[in-house]
């Protein structure tokens, strides 16, 4: 097999831009020169298939500011592995130069200056640019997409995901799996799926009552003589992550066994290439890999991990193309005689400043905007802090959230969801409604204020953890631990379930959480229905209004340890 | 259907309930069972598949199958529930196959376990954790 880490070809003719070193829009302007996009398109074309990988694109139409995570802990036979590695770790893991572009796109050191100097990522008017060069270069290409795409914006709310059907349809997408998508309630996924031009794929979708399958499983592709099958897995954990109740109808779970059947039958077949678009994660992906045989290509996403590497387990391999927009995975595969023979690979950086535009796209966004732009750029507030939100922790944009939760809902503790969705802000940005929405959209946004005793909340947050840190990946469901404000606490991530989670404290006062005492509970996106509360983008707008700016202390009220 | 817990719960991250204590070791009431099933007799393992969601979307009704050809019975057991005894399928000699799916309530995260009692009077066993959670909150 031929690896080779095409994705550093970019950096080589690139000048590094040190951190820290006064940027002006000088060094804006030679970064920008330094980078073009004959460059971070060079491919060495290689083999007679290659597929082209977006995921979590979470509807970022535009370009967007996107801190990689700080801290991404991974835990029993993941540990220190990709991608669990962050910031200088990554960096001398995949060889890549400090303050260069593949640094700032990949890692999150210097980011606000990195940022100044690089410019937003994504855009899918860039990533139409790249698709097409690609397309154009490569006529055997499947364009395939793993969901999370549906979701995320403000648009995509207001049109309930009519926006990026339309987007994706025009940039050519050949099939998609879901997540967030579910969240739109069944009927409205029914309503979309019956007008795409392509399948909406789920090998472990079945039907909840008759726990048969729901969704097609794969479809087959027949490209340059070649039999490509691809089969569809979704995200797993639907109905215990994200309301059951919008999705009655539907049983998901990770169904190795199924995957398994699944691969036999298109073997069965006699496809050359099997590919597996997954939005399992890539730690389920990893074993699942290694679990199943005969999958060729693992298209990972949900975990919203970037790596300019494949990951090989096995003779399978993992591509992890990142989220929001920031990169496209081109990788070419070589079939023979009914097998892959060697692959090419490069996570594309999608530069905003660097890729030209596709006109069209460019066009279909703005059109689809339209109805909206007086809400979406209404200005709330500004920012003095970088706020961004992927991490295993806190982040800004979660302290950001909880503070408006504890004044607006008058709380003492506050809880926010571990996504991993919502785009960054650089200090001296304006706040807009659009940015409030790109951290909080959601088709459950209610912000509930109830009460619960100390135990409880000890409870959850354990829980919580298992979901992250539990050693079995088929136990993990994605996403981050749960954002606390009001509240401290240890965490030891090595302990098991009931044992990680000590030392809750009451920010405030400094006492010790009691078990039996009630607090009063502010949060939002629970999975119950018929919850009750303002909506949390309307909590935040409201919060930065009286504050006007927002400056953030940094947040120290988590201690890890274990890791 | 819900678990009277789950309403408080719900409302902070929802979702399904229960417990956040660790896996307790096999209980008492299933190794009796389990003992009761195969006279004491040791229980191998290979030769039986269990099926079942690493994590239950809905801990009231979770589906699992078992399957364990050249079996004449499987026992099948919740080892946290209250009373651990699922039910036994006997297979008589025109049995087509020896498999059986139901789906069971689990009270709190736990290992499900099946046992097949096999034609020459052997026992083969396999177990399953699964898990009953609030839910996390996914990328």
């Amino acid at each position: 097999m031929i690896s080779r880490r095409e994705f550093l070809q970019a950096s080589v003719a690139a000048s590094a831009i040190l951190a820290g070193s006064g940027m002006g829009n000088w060094a804006r302007v030679a970064a920008q020169q330094a980078l073009t996009q004959d460059q971070l398109l060079q491919f060495d074309a290689f083999g007679n298939v290659t597929l082209i990988h977006i995921t979590d694109i979470h509807a970022q139409l535009k370009p967007i500011w996107f801190r990689e995570p700080e801290i991404n802990l991974g835990v029993g036979a993941a540990k220190g592995l990709p991608p669990h590695v962050v910031g200088k770790d990554f960096i001398k893991m995949f060889n890549l130069t400090p303050g260069s572009p593949e640094a700032y796109a990949l890692t999150y050191e210097d980011f606000s200056i990195l940022g100044r100097a690089y410019g937003k990522m994504g855009g899918m008017d860039r990533v139409a640019t790249v698709v097409k060069a690609i397309r154009a270069e490569r006529p055997n290409s499947i364009l395939l997409d793993g969901g999370d795409t549906w979701h995320g914006s403000y648009t995509s709310l207001k049109t309930r995901g009519q926006d990026m059907v339309n987007v994706m349809n025009a940039l050519g997408v050949e099939a998609m799996t879901s997540h967030w998508e579910w969240t739109l309630g069944s009927d409205r996924v029914k309503e979309l799926v019956e007008a795409l031009p392509f399948p909406f794929l789920g090998a472990n979708i079945f039907d909840a009552e008759w726990d048969e399958p729901a969704f097609d499983p794969y479809k087959i592709f027949e490209t340059g003589g070649v039999r490509v099958a691809v089969i569809g897995q979704a995200f797993p954990y639907m109905p215990i992550a994200n309301p059951g109740w919008m999705f009655p109808e539907y049983s998901f779970g990770v169904r190795q066994e199924r995957m398994q059947a699944v691969v036999d039958e298109v073997r069965a077949e006699g496809v050359d290439l099997v590919v597996c678009l997954s939005h399992n994660g890539f730690d389920v992906d990893r074993k699942m890999a290694a679990g199943v045989t005969g999958i060729d290509v693992i298209l990972t996403g949900h975990t919203h991990d970037a790596l300019p590497e494949p990951v090989l387990v096995g003779e399978t391999i993992l591509i992890a193309s990142g989220s929001n927009g920031k990169f496209v995975s081109r990788v070419d595969l070589d079939v023979r005689e009914g097998r892959m023979m060697g692959f090419r690979h490069k996570l594309i950086p999608i530069f905003a400043d660097v890729i030209t535009p596709d006109p069209e796209m460019a066009a279909l966004i703005d059109g689809e905007r339209a109805p909206y732009k007086a809400d979406l750029e209404t200005v709330v507030g500004q920012t003095e802090s970088l706020l961004y939100r992927r991490g295993n922790f806190n982040g800004t944009w979660d302290d950001l959230i909880c503070e408006a939760l504890l004044s607006e809902r008058d709380a003492e503790i506050a809880m926010s969801p571990g996504v991993r969705w919502g785009p960054s802000l650089l200090p001296g940005d304006p706040i807009t409604r659009e940015d409030i929405h790109n951290a909080t959209s959601m088709t459950y946004g209610q912000a509930y204020r109830t009460e619960m005793t100390g135990a409880r909340i000890h409870e959850i947050l354990e829980d919580v953890a298992d979901n992250i840190f539990n050693t079995d990946p088929y136990y993990q469901q994605g996403g981050d631990m749960v954002r606390i404000g009001g509240m401290g606490y240890a965490i030891d991530v090595s302990k098991p379930i009931g044992s990680r989670v000590s030392n809750m404290t009451v920010l405030r006062s400094g006492e010790a959480i009691d078990p039996a005492r009630t607090y009063t509970v502010a949060g939002w996106a629970s999975v119950n229905e018929g919850t009750e509360g303002p909506q949390i983008w309307d909590v935040v707008e409201a919060h930065i209004r009286k504050i006007g700016t927002v400056r953030l202390q940094p947040n120290t009220s988590v201690v890890v340890s274990g890791a | 259907m819900k678990f009277s817990r789950r309403e408080a719960l719900g409302l902070a991250l929802g979702g399904v309930a229960v417990t956040m204590l660790p896996v307790p070791a096999l209980a008492a009431a299933a190794e009796d069972a389990i003992a009761a099933f195969t006279g004491g007799a040791a229980a191998g393992t290979g030769g039986i598949t269990l099926t079942a969601p690493e994590i239950a979307e809905n801990g009231n009704t979770v589906p699992v199958s078992v399957d364990a050809p050249g079996a004449v019975a499987i026992m099948l057991l919740a080892a946290g529930n209250p009373t651990p005894a699922v039910c036994t399928f006997n297979f008589g000699p025109a049995a087509g196959s020896q498999m059986a799916s139901t789906r069971i309530r689990l009270s709190k995260t736990q290992d499900v376990i099946a046992v097949a009692k096999m034609a020459d009077g052997s026992f083969v066993q396999a177990s399953s954790t699964v898990k009953v959670t609030i839910g996390g909150c996914g990328g």
